[in-house]
């Protein structure tokens, strides 16, 4: 461990909140092994880590929901032990978690008001929500219903409702994973200014370059232990990568192999009402992905991508066939296993209960999307050495690590869960892969694994289509990028045209021909 | 001290084991209170309960007898619930079954037919149990009506419709104007086992359902699917199997299951169809099912226990006054226990440090 004190020689206070030797034990698992952090009023601190590395629990400590097992913390020096989140911000301590927890059906200024004490009276709540978010740059309407805002602007309600309780230390959970560029921007506003009236601010983060520009002092966390301190302006991009992951991470490698081919994924004017209120109407969404390439779908979560993943799975049919075509196929009334015997398969989002039943073993997991098509079912019955042969498999071409042969899918890591998720289909050698935030939420080493497979696969003649969030990951791998707004899906661009600028209007709803300078200028609804 | 609920990592083997043990013992530990209140020397109650049973041949059978319809709808109820489908109505599936199987053998009484009878009573009998559980599934699946609620109305449906039948067209002619139909012929009869005994030939089928029940689920992809609907139905949805299927294909099953429970009782133990054939069998198994952990083989073994209760609860209703009502509680206190108790299968309970003392701050 090499401390470097944050801000050179002399420090101009004493921490703000001061963590000694936390650590948190769950069961035989140690969560956080001794982690020290001092967080200083006006700096921006981040805390880097994988996932799994310990940062999300260590943030609950210190926002008084989980219980360290040992250490302790100190608020401007005064030993404190919170019993609950109310305890938390009764110091000043504010979070903006990941996850939202806004009532869909409720306004905006009715979700502020319900985490407010009751002797507050609403019109005075909404009042101040009105100045709250104008002093701030953070536009919110407080009459509009939470379900018909964007990502972006349901995060600034959170962000607005920690702002209220007049924090001293604001903590936010990997913000930007959900924002567009510009959204992001429009955040790091927002913090600097924050940080400019004297709060601290804890920013939870494995977006590195965001980290280099946004932050002062970086503490990086990696297996519940604390790696180091260190100003991350002064260290390299790898050099950071390196401490969250302990090794050099390889690059992914262009395909080499025979270029685009014909088509063999095909959306032909694809047009589908959702199954609920709340969901995206996609829109006359048309793409072709050809045999050889890597077709990347950006955009910001809610914009139709789970509907379209739907969609293409057979998971939702499509009442007219040809508006999807496999191979040649018309597919569109074929329902999941059809789809998957014409060689298509397909990765979902969300690992644990969508890709994998959390409480069955990896045996049983192959089963699930290999029943069909593998020869792990004979007469009816399974043929359970066939199923732990694909699970070998896997496991071996993949690196999944796991503790036994044959665990429960939700004992493994994310990024180990999601290597065999992927592992599981690309094994199949599917002709068509529709995969959906392939590495969300998983570590730097299993992500590159991932990607290099899905680059393989395409270089093998199939037709990958990758949609995803991470801009990054996009130019990383897609030779050819589209964009998703409102249910409508605009025209791939090729790589070399696709530059944050342009992907980011279009994720904010500019059209291609008219790029507007401010792309949420159509959702800022003054109060 | 604080106790906290722990999130295992995966599911606990032993606590599966143990937790079926640790109700079983409290419901013990209450049962005993209540004796006590009831002013009953505690100890011997349950000495009367759940030992003497065990001590003649006689009782040994009679466990053997009751278990048999408790173990062959446990195991139907059990792939209802492992695909998280509530089927609560067994009870109106095994008098629909006894009442189809029985139609057979009222309407062939006397009539000198062959050994074809039987079978064919079992083949009914399971058919009716599985088409009346059909009617809750289709309203579940076409309507979206709640299958707890539907398939629990059926059962007084199907209560009140053998009612009129062994009162009105069937009732036996000689029978005194009893509401019973004539006594079946004797190859409409299920054999028993030992002469002279009540044991019969369903004590087999039972075993032999649970052996095939084992199979099913444990080896087949049709058992891959009722589990994968059960313990994650978006996953199962992106199986590409289809919900409602299962939802009829699991109604089918334990209906039929039920249905030829019924019909075995009436065509065993009973040999004829009459009111209160069946002391509350499809809702004890219930019980039977959870208590087994949804597994054929425990379910084997709940069963054998549950109907000791059942004879025990006799036996103390004779040789100590202790009311038969009792009987129900205990079934319905160790249902209670045995599901609380299943939480620690999944979760673990530890103890907080107990000197440790919130210290509220100061804000």
């Amino acid at each position: 461990m090499h401390d470097v004190s944050p801000k050179g020689a002399s420090l101009p206070t004493e921490p703000l909140l001061r963590a000694v030797a936390i650590s948190k034990r769950y069961g035989d698992f140690l969560a956080n092994d001794r982690i020290d952090l001092d967080l200083y009023p006006a700096e921006i601190h981040a805390l880097l880590g994988e996932n799994g590395a310990g940062k999300s629990t260590l943030v609950k400590v210190m926002y008084g929901l989980i219980q360290p097992s040992e250490g302790e913390l100190y608020w401007s020096g005064q030993k404190i032990v919170l019993a609950g989140p109310s305890d938390a911000r009764a110091l000043g301590i504010g979070m903006v978690f990941q996850h939202f927890s806004l009532f869909e059906n409720l306004t905006v200024a009715e979700n502020v008001a319900l985490g407010l004490p009751a002797s507050e009276s609403f019109a005075a709540i909404s009042q101040r929500l009105a100045e709250m978010s104008r002093m701030y740059g953070l536009p919110l309407d407080p009459r509009r219903e939470v379900w018909r805002l964007s990502v972006g602007e349901r995060q600034r309600i959170e962000i607005v409702r920690a702002l209220m309780q007049n924090p001293r230390l604001l903590i936010l959970d990997e913000p930007t994973a959900v924002l567009t560029p510009q959204e992001a921007d429009q955040l790091f506003v927002v913090l600097e200014r924050l940080k400019g009236e004297g709060r601290a601010i804890l920013y939870i983060s494995h977006k590195l370059d965001e980290v280099k520009r946004l932050c002062d002092t970086a503490t990086i966390l990696r297996g519940g232990k604390k790696i180091a301190t260190c100003n991350p302006r002064l260290e390299t991009a790898a050099s950071l990568a390196r401490m969250m992951v302990g090794a050099d991470i390889g690059e992914v490698r262009a395909a080499s192999g025979h270029g685009p081919s014909s088509p063999r994924l095909v959306i032909r004017e694809l047009s589908l009402e959702p199954d609920d209120p709340h969901g995206t109407r996609l829109e006359n969404v048309s793409l072709e992905v050809r045999g050889g390439e890597v077709v990347g779908i950006a955009g910001v979560a809610g914009n139709g991508q789970d509907e379209l993943f739907a969609a293409l799975s057979g998971e939702r049919l499509v009442p007219s066939g040809g508006a999807i075509v496999i191979d040649g196929r018309a597919a569109g009334r074929l329902g999941v296993t059809d789809r998957r015997r014409l060689g298509a398969a397909f990765v979902p989002e969300e690992r644990l209960g969508h890709g994998t039943a959390p409480r069955m073993r990896l045996s049983e997991n192959v089963l699930l999307t290999g029943h069909a098509a593998s020869g792990m079912v004979k007469h009816g019955f399974v043929d359970k050495a066939a199923t732990l042969a694909v699970v070998d498999r896997t496991t071996a071409s993949f690196d999944v690590r796991k503790a036994k042969r044959d665990p429960e899918a939700a004992s493994l890591s994310g990024g180990n869960l999601q290597k065999f998720v992927v592992g599981r289909e690309i094994l199949r050698e599917p002709g068509v892969l529709v995969v959906s935030q392939p590495t969300w939420g998983v570590d730097a080493g299993a992500a590159a694994v991932i990607r290099q497979a899905l680059i393989d696969l395409a270089a093998r003649g199939s037709a990958v289509l990758v949609i995803s969030q991470d801009l990054d990951e996009l130019a990383e791998i897609a030779g050819r990028v589209a964009v998703m707004f409102h249910g409508r899906l605009s025209p791939p661009l090729d790589a070399a045209e696709a530059t944050r600028q342009r992907l980011g209007l279009l994720m904010g709803g500019a059209s291609t021909a008219a790029p507007a300078a401010e792309p949420e200028a159509s959702h800022a609804v003054g109060a | 001290m604080q106790l906290v609920l722990e999130r295992r990592a995966e599911r606990s083997t032993i606590a599966a084991i143990a937790s079926p043990l640790i109700a079983i013992a409290l419901t013990l530990i209450t049962m005993s209170v209540l004796f006590a209140i009831l002013g009953k020397n505690p100890i011997a109650a349950l000495g009367v309960y759940f030992i003497e049973p065990l001590t003649d041949a006689y009782s040994l059978e009679e466990i053997a007898v009751k278990a048999t319809p408790l173990v062959l709808i446990g195991v139907g109820l059990s792939f209802c619930y492992i695909a998280n489908v509530w089927n609560i109505g067994a009870e109106g599936q095994f008098l629909a079954g006894a009442v189809t199987g029985s139609w057979l053998a009222v309407h062939t009484n006397g009539m000198g037919v062959g050994h074809w009878v039987l079978p064919a009573m079992l083949l009914l009998g399971a058919l009716g149990g599985a088409l009346y559980a059909l009617i809750p599934a289709i309203c579940k699946v076409r309507f979206g009506a709640s299958e707890i609620l539907t398939s629990l109305m059926l059962v007084y449906v199907a209560d009140l419709g053998m009612d009129y039948l062994v009162r009105g067209p069937w009732r036996d002619p000689h029978g005194l104007n009893f509401p019973t139909t004539a006594e079946f012929d004797p190859v409409a009869t299920v054999p028993t086992l030992i002469d002279g005994s009540r044991l019969h030939a369903g004590a087999i089928v039972a075993l032999l359902v649970v052996m095939l029940a084992t199979v099913v689920l444990g080896r087949t992809i049709m058992g891959f699917e009722i589990r994968l609907i059960g313990a994650a139905p978006k996953a199962a949805r992106f199986s590409g199997f289809n919900a409602d299927k299962l939802v009829l294909l699991t109604f089918a099953i334990s209906g039929a299951l039920a249905g030829l429970a019924g019909i075995i009782e009436v065509a065993g133990p009973v040999g004829h169809l009459q009111p209160g054939i069946s002391p509350g069998y499809g809702f004890t198994a219930i019980i039977v099912a959870f208590l087994g952990r949804l597994n054929p083989v425990g379910i084997l073994i709940a069963g054998l226990f549950l109907a000791l209760t059942f004879i025990g609860g006799e036996s103390a209703q004779i040789s100590m006054k202790i009311p038969l009502d009792l009987t129900k509680v205990f079934q319905g206190i160790l249902l209670f226990f045995v599901l609380a108790c299943d939480s620690l299968i999944v979760f673990r309970i530890r103890i907080l440090n107990p000197f440790w003392k919130p210290v509220h701050a100061n804000a």
